[in-house]
């Protein structure tokens, strides 16, 4: 679950990034957070992995109260949160599999544990063949599908996925929000960050919308800002 | 385990030549202290016994110095002896042969610990019952420790200034090592890496450096060392310096390579790495 409550950031050269933010996502969501570019998303995602500090407010992560969060508990919270990001963020020099096991191997897990969970993410995403190869050998969406195979890999309790199809053509977004909305019906809270109307609308979930730092529109209806407005 | 091979190779290359650097100023002003120290020490004081005493006396007189502090060593020689080594020391020849013992007196060399104190010791020993005279050379031995002490100063300052460069200079390679892995870092960071998890290859690769770097230096230093032995002894005939051999100074040489190393590479990663763990 997050929530944040009346939350302000102001960075440090004055811009106010975010003004009286208040949400709440419950686990087991599918919401979509959208706005124009400046709005203000990605303040909110950084916020919620402890990133950044909110300038005020208070801000709840699976558990976390991050306004009290000590240094060393922060890995510990980013672990409930499996991140994606627009660029994948895959480590090059490792494969398809050594990357999603990177994941396990940060919180300890055995080779073995390691050896049974990897191949089963990897058919869950989509890359059960796919192991051995290196992410400059595979297309756009099959590296955002190793991203999202590498935060499901220890059964986080949301993700969070940051402009996940920002670098993929129409039909690869459309096949990666499928798979988000799969893995959402297994129970996994899934917060998808984005300003892809058309895709939004193609989808009936939760639109969070964000503009100007403020939250204007909260529901159902797939009600998008146009940016030019 | 080390993941950027060419940075690693250099920052073992920088290690191994600031290891180099340091090690050879050092071994060179080791050389030279102990050339001056044992300069110093023939520097000796010549105290002549009274000569209305006999063997038995002046031997007496020669306990009473050993018992001045400062005074390591009051070697007894009889006027015999002396006499001897006179005549041995013109060449000898009939010209010497009618020299009577009598000629010479009996006389004490004595060694002290410290020629800085050489004043006041001789001023000890002079207030001794049957010393008859003393001869000394202060200005000498004021030069020697005039020389030991500008040797000490300039060395350690040399040697700060050289280990503050080297370490600037590793620290620098290192960062530039992980500022070409900061990405990695910043994707460990957020998939919930803990700083110990993140550190602890660098800290490993650091240490894998810092001995690969001693051991390296160490050898090379061996055989720069042994090479200016070399030359030393083929330049000079008369054997005037000569320097310690290297085995002799082997092991607190490997020590000190060693642990260098190893403080500067693990010190270096971990430092290092700090700026891109805060993420």
């Amino acid at each position: 679950m997050i929530e944040f409550r009346n939350v302000n950031k102001v960075y440090e050269a004055g811009n106010r990034a975010l003004e009286g933010v208040s949400l709440r996502i419950e686990d087991g969501e599918f919401v979509f957070l959208v706005g124009p570019s400046g709005s203000g998303k990605s303040t909110i995602i950084k916020l919620l992995t402890a990133e950044l500090e909110p300038t005020s407010g208070s801000i709840e992560v699976n558990g976390y109260k991050l306004e009290t969060i000590k240094k060393r508990q922060i890995p510990y919270m980013r672990r409930t949160v499996g991140v994606i990001f627009q660029d994948f963020r895959l480590i090059e020099n490792k494969t398809v599999f050594e990357n999603v096991a990177y994941g396990m191997r940060i919180v300890g897990a055995s080779g073995k544990e390691i050896k049974a969970r990897v191949p089963y993410v990897l058919d869950l995403v989509g890359l059960e063949n796919r192991g051995r190869r290196f992410p400059h050998e595979l297309s756009g969406g099959e590296q955002q599908r190793v991203a999202i195979a590498r935060a499901l890999v220890n059964n986080p309790a949301m993700i969070v996925a940051d402009e996940p199809t920002g670098n993929l053509d129409p039909q690869r977004s459309y096949e990666i929000m499928m798979l988000l909305e799969s893995i959402n019906a297994l129970g996994t809270t899934v917060m998808v960050v984005t300003h892809e109307r058309e895709l939004v609308n193609r989808f009936t979930k939760r639109v969070i919308a964000i503009q100007d730092g403020r939250v204007i529109n909260d529901g159902m209806d797939g009600y998008y800002i146009n940016e030019e407005n | 385990m080390i993941v950027h091979g060419f940075m690693s190779f250099a920052a073992v290359c920088v290690t191994v030549a600031c290891l180099v650097i340091i090690g050879s100023f050092s071994l060179i002003i080791y050389n030279l202290s102990i050339f001056v120290s044992d300069m110093e020490q023939q520097n000796r004081i010549l105290v002549y016994v009274d000569e209305t005493y006999d063997t038995a006396e002046a031997k007496s007189v020669g306990s009473r110095i050993n018992l001045v502090e400062n005074v390591r060593e009051a070697e007894f020689m009889s006027r015999e002896e002396a006499g001897r080594r006179f005549i041995e020391q013109q060449g000898g020849g009939e010209a010497y042969d009618g020299i009577d013992a009598s000629t010479f007196r009996d006389r004490i060399i004595v060694t002290l610990e410290d020629n800085s104190k050489m004043e006041e010791t001789v001023q000890q020993i002079r207030e001794i019952q049957g010393v008859a005279s003393i001869s000394d050379r202060p200005e000498l031995a004021e030069g020697f420790t005039t020389i030991q002490r500008i040797l000490d100063i300039a060395s350690a300052a040399i040697i700060i200034v050289l280990l503050v460069v080297s370490l600037f200079m590793i620290s620098n390679t290192i960062k530039l090592a992980m500022y070409d892995r900061r990405d990695e870092i910043a994707i460990m960071k957020m998939i919930g890496a803990t700083n110990r998890f993140i550190r602890f290859p660098y800290f490993v690769e650091g240490f894998l450096i810092g001995l690969i770097s001693g051991v390296v230096a160490f050898f090379l230093e061996w055989g720069l060392y042994n090479l200016l032995d070399a030359r030393i002894t083929e330049m000079q005939s008369l054997q005037l310096f000569s320097i310690t051999p290297f085995r002799e100074i082997l092991l607190p040489v490997a020590v000190v390579f060693g642990v260098t190393g190893l403080f500067v590479g693990m010190f270096g990663s971990v430092m290092s790495i700090r700026k891109f763990l805060d993420v």
